[in-house]
């Protein structure tokens, strides 16, 4: 079976003054039409990187490495600069945290959707600005025909994003990439637009991979989680028994550390130690000086388990009993 | 001097017996300019809030942006003037006798003393923009000191050290400089800056929201040992529900200006009534899947503050507002069973 | 055995542990200044172009102050046997005279030497009476605000106004020409572009949470200016400072080759090139070299100040 997404053994090191310093490990991830894939992780995990070099969104000091890198049937790896731009713009949508300043300030909301209709679908006058109007309303922005001739900074930052969805959808791409699409929201405004992207995903069958911090996000909205930490994939599984039953250490003490998981006032339950960077790379796993599992041997290898213990790269993972 | 009669209505929400910061109706008003030639437009970013808290027990302020709660606490850390009202410390004002600027804009503040500025120290949210990238951390630390005490540069050092170990930092970390730690550390070291003068209250403006999930906890279980052992009083800014939950002892929900339900947190938490509060609680995303329930998904945004609805501010966006609701604003008043402030006509019904 | 020494380790006194913290403080401080610059030196190497700006400067600077020892002949001396000798790959020319002589005889070569200093001097005079006026008062426009603000940056608007050569002619024949008054000059249509720029740095520092708390720990506003906000206001002066080296090296050749800066025979560049105008047609090295070591150093001051933004500007540097 092939997926939509297909991605093995993604490497990403970065060139920076103190020498190379490696964000993305032999990260794999696959993702299907009508999936929704949530990609978790703290600040350093890798989740938006992946996304970008996939994009080719990444400086120049970036290098990139995979064994298999497939999009739709396209090699991605292969792709020279026109053909990327083709597929990528057309086909893979994305949307970021910062919705103000993703959008250009200079033009108005509806020139900048017409462009990208005039780019990807080569729609012009009437028809451009009928199907503008169109996407603004299949957003959910009231009065959309009067939106049009609005600045970017006019519009409060949840009709920004809105307005950058309706972008990202003038050319029906088949996989949306959200990269914290909400983290800069409200609240109130955070619930509605997931269920916007929901309904959207819903309705026209697209993947969407969700990257964000926010576990209840992905509690609410993911099917599939995968969580990063220091730039591997430790664990993945079906959004249900990652929170019932997560199998990594790392998963479960992240778990714990909610707030709202926390039984009692008082101690919550917390990591100890901090993320390791560039120069204090642990041997083998990478969780394991903060791990409370850890045995010697962990310094040693690592080994990836199966989809009975949800993908864990940890030599120990949790069992649980029925 | 005469209070009015609300901070009395407020105090029974404070169960321990001595306030050591209150507030009494509070305001804070922003002049704004639309142009050249049409009158300046009035911005309540704060439109009468007071409240009372004693000492070892945090008050949460919770809302979205714009609601007031940073200008809340850009007035009780005494970084802004009151457009009107009292910010009390120990029951008297911490305003000077003599600064009577207490118009639209006025920016300059005179406090009583020296001590009062010291009380209330504060912790930012962004730690990355609190700190100052050109000192080192012994400087940061020790500036305080510096400016307030007649320490000698020995006695700084080693109160600056002290305080860096209380706070998890080890000591080689005196010499670098901010960019070299993780925003974590650096949150660390700005609550090490603010705790350095020994104060009483400590405004917290989101100090975890910034953070990572797994530093969040940390920094969470530092602030609650640090209250705990030196008797603090916290005004906790968030709009993190569930950090709200975990660490607060009083709730106080905001907005645009006015604080629409206010409670101890157990109540508000457990039986919210302001349909607002209703709103927001039931839009915070849960990992916990037994707990979700049907969602009050609100419709629209909030409105600008420069020009608010009128009547009740959030009327256009709840789905109890009657005729009444868009004309008259209702007052925050003690509710009938006593648990807490309410300003809404038409409540949520308790379950 | 690790047991034993971590018991010792409770047992050697308060003060032993001190200095020990301290002796590592003291490393501590070493490794973080050299870590420090080679992330500077990262950034800055990284142009290719700012390296060899610093390495023709450098070599400029070292030749301006060993002057007497590399110069071979001396600078005012006139051979009146070699009016207008051309270099030494030309007919005619000598080793001698390198670069040639100029119309009274003297090396050319050994004047753009002793040039070297003056131009350096006036660069470095000009741009440090720039800068001090022009941080202070864009100090001062900056937390103030209100009338003093609006008074000084008015009277650097009118400043400005002015095409900066001919505001530096008309002051040099108010003061009378000389290299001091036209340093002073050049320095005075200059300083805007610092009091702007401090400004414009202030307001943007003035509001970060850093400041802020400063002034919760009660900080004075003179305290504030100069030791909180000014050291987050640097890096852009600096930069503005190595590009107005550069100007004022121009300017002050401009106000030389009009006559109104140094005064002959110094041997400013400037002011070879005025006296060598008449011969631009007939021998054409009296113009192009002292042309040429202008252009050179200028550019090179340039590639540098390039190079120095890079490696200062905060964007690049998030960590």
């Amino acid at each position: 079976m092939t997926h939509l997404l297909d991605i093995r053994k993604l490497c990403i090191d970065f060139q920076s003054a103190s020498g190379l310093f490696r964000a993305v490990d032999s990260i794999d991830m696959h993702c299907d039409s009508g999936e929704i894939l949530a990609i978790v992780g703290e600040s350093g995990s890798g989740k938006s990187v992946a996304m970008l070099a996939m994009m080719g969104l990444l400086p120049w000091n970036a290098k990139i490495s995979a064994e298999r890198m497939l999009f739709d049937g396209h090699d991605l790896l292969g792709l020279n600069k026109r053909e990327r731009r083709r597929i990528i713009g057309k086909d893979i949508g994305m949307i970021f945290q910062e919705p103000m300043s993703s959008l250009n300030p200079c033009f108005t909301v509806g020139f900048q959707i017409g462009e990208s209709l005039r780019l990807h679908l080569g729609l012009k006058g009437a028809r451009k600005r009928e199907r503008s109007i169109a996407l603004l309303r299949q957003v959910g922005i009231p009065a959309p025909e009067t939106r049009l001739s609005a600045f970017p900074h006019q519009l409060s930052g949840g009709m920004c994003q809105r307005v950058m969805i309706a972008m990202v959808l003038a050319s029906n791409p088949k996989l949306l990439i959200a990269d914290e699409p909400t983290t800069a929201l409200d609240v109130t405004i955070q619930a509605q637009i997931l269920e916007l992207l929901l309904s959207l995903q819903r309705e026209k069958d697209m993947a969407l991979i969700l990257i964000t911090h926010d576990m209840g996000v992905v509690a609410e909205t993911a099917e599939r989680v995968q969580v990063q930490y220091a730039g591997q994939k430790v664990e993945e599984q079906n959004v249900r028994s990652l929170f019932s039953a997560p199998r990594h250490p790392y998963t479960a003490a992240l778990l714990a550390s909610l707030p709202e998981r926390a039984r009692t006032r008082g101690k919550l339950p917390s990591i100890v130690g901090v993320v390791p960077g560039q120069f204090d790379r642990p041997p083998a796993c990478l969780f394991a000086p903060r791990c409370a599992q850890a045995k010697s041997v962990c310094n040693e290898n690592v080994r990836q388990q199966g989809a009975a213990h949800g993908h864990a790269l940890c030599n120990f993972p949790l069992e649980y009993t029925k | 001097m005469q209070l009015p009669a609300r901070v009395y209505e407020v105090k029974e929400l404070v169960v321990s017996n001595q306030p050591i910061i209150s507030a009494v109706d509070l305001k804070r008003y922003y002049s704004v300019s639309k142009g050249l030639l049409r009158k300046a437009g009035v911005v309540k970013a704060l439109d009468g809030v007071s409240f009372e808290l004693a000492a070892g027990k945090t008050l949460a302020v919770v809302g979205e942006s714009g609601c007031g709660k940073s200008t809340l606490a850009r007035l009780v850390a005494m970084i802004e003037h009151a457009s009107a009202g009292e910010l009390l410390l120990d029951g008297k004002s911490v305003y000077s006798n003599k600064s009577a600027s207490n118009k639209i804009g006025g920016n300059k503040i005179k406090l009583n003393s020296r001590e009062t500025r010291q009380a209330v120290q504060v912790v930012f949210q962004d730690p990355y923009a609190s700190l100052n990238p050109r000192h080192k951390i012994g400087t940061i630390l020790e500036e305080p000191l510096a400016l307030n005490s007649k320490m000698s540069a020995e006695q700084r050092r080693s109160r600056a050290e002290s305080m860096m170990q209380r706070v998890g930092l080890r000591p080689e970390h005196y010499e670098r400089y901010p960019h070299m730690f993780s925003g974590g550390q650096r949150q660390r070291i700005a609550i090490a800056r603010a705790m350095i003068l020994n104060p009483r209250v400590l405004v917290l403006d989101e100090p975890v929201s910034a953070l990572d999930l797994s530093i969040q906890a940390q920094v969470l279980n530092l602030l609650a040992e640090l209250q705990r052992e030196f008797g603090l009083a916290y005004i906790f800014i968030s709009h993190d529900l569930s950090v709200v939950r975990h660490i607060a002892d009083y709730v106080m929900v905001m907005y645009l200006g006015k604080v629409v339900e206010a409670a101890s947190v157990k109540v508000l938490f457990s039986e919210p009534r302001h349909p607002y509060t209703v709103a927001l609680l039931s839009a915070t995303p849960t990992t916990d899947s037994r707990v979700r329930k049907k969602r009050l998904t609100l419709k629209g945004e909030l409105p600008s503050p420069l020009d608010p609805p009128d009547g009740c501010a959030f009327n256009p966006r709840c789905p109890n507002a009657s005729k009444e609701c868009r004309k008259e604003q209702p007052a925050l008043k003690q509710a009938e069973d006593n648990s807490r402030q309410l300003a809404c006509f038409h409540p949520m019904a308790t379950q | 055995m690790g047991l034993s020494i971590r018991a010792l380790g409770i047992t050697s006194t308060r003060s032993m542990r001190k200095d020990s913290v301290r002796k590592n403080s003291l490393q501590e401080k070493r490794s973080v200044r050299t870590r420090m610059l080679a992330e500077f030196w990262f950034y800055f190497a990284e142009n290719r172009g700012a390296v060899i700006g610093l390495r023709v400067f450098a070599l400029l600077v070292l030749l301006a102050i060993a002057a007497p020892l590399v110069a071979p002949l001396p600078p005012s001396e006139q051979y009146r046997d070699a009016f207008l000798t051309p270099p030494v790959w030309q007919e005619g020319g000598s080793w001698k005279f390198i670069l040639g002589t100029d119309a009274v005889g003297r090396d050319i070569l050994s004047r753009l030497i002793y040039g070297a200093r003056f131009s350096l001097f006036i660069g470095l005079v000009v741009v440090t009476i720039a800068i001090s006026g022009g941080v202070l008062l864009g100090l001062l426009a900056g937390y103030c605000r209100g009338v003093i603000d609006t008074l000084i940056m008015r009277i650097m608007d009118v400043i400005l106004a002015f095409p900066s050569l001919l505001l530096a002619l008309v002051m040099v024949a108010i003061l009378g020409p000389g290299l001091l008054n036209a340093m002073i000059a050049i320095a005075i249509v200059l300083q805007p572009h610092f009091v702007r720029l401090t400004r414009a740095s202030v307001l943007n520092e003035i509001n970060r949470d850093y400041v802020t708390s400063a002034r919760v720990a009660g900080a004075p506003p003179l305290y504030l200016i100069t030791r909180t906000i000014l050291p987050n206001c640097l890096s852009p002066i600096i930069v503005q400072g190595t590009l107005s080296f550069s100007t004022a090296i121009l300017d002050a050749a401009a106000l030389g080759f009009l006559g109104l800066g140094a005064q002959p025979p110094t041997p400013e560049w400037g002011t070879m090139l005025a006296e060598a105008r008449e011969f631009i047609l007939r021998a054409w090295w009296v113009v192009t070299f002292p042309g040429l070591a202008i252009l050179l150093t200028v550019l090179a001051i340039n590639l540098v100040g390039d190079g120095l933004r890079d490696a200062l500007d905060p964007k690049l540097k998030k960590s």
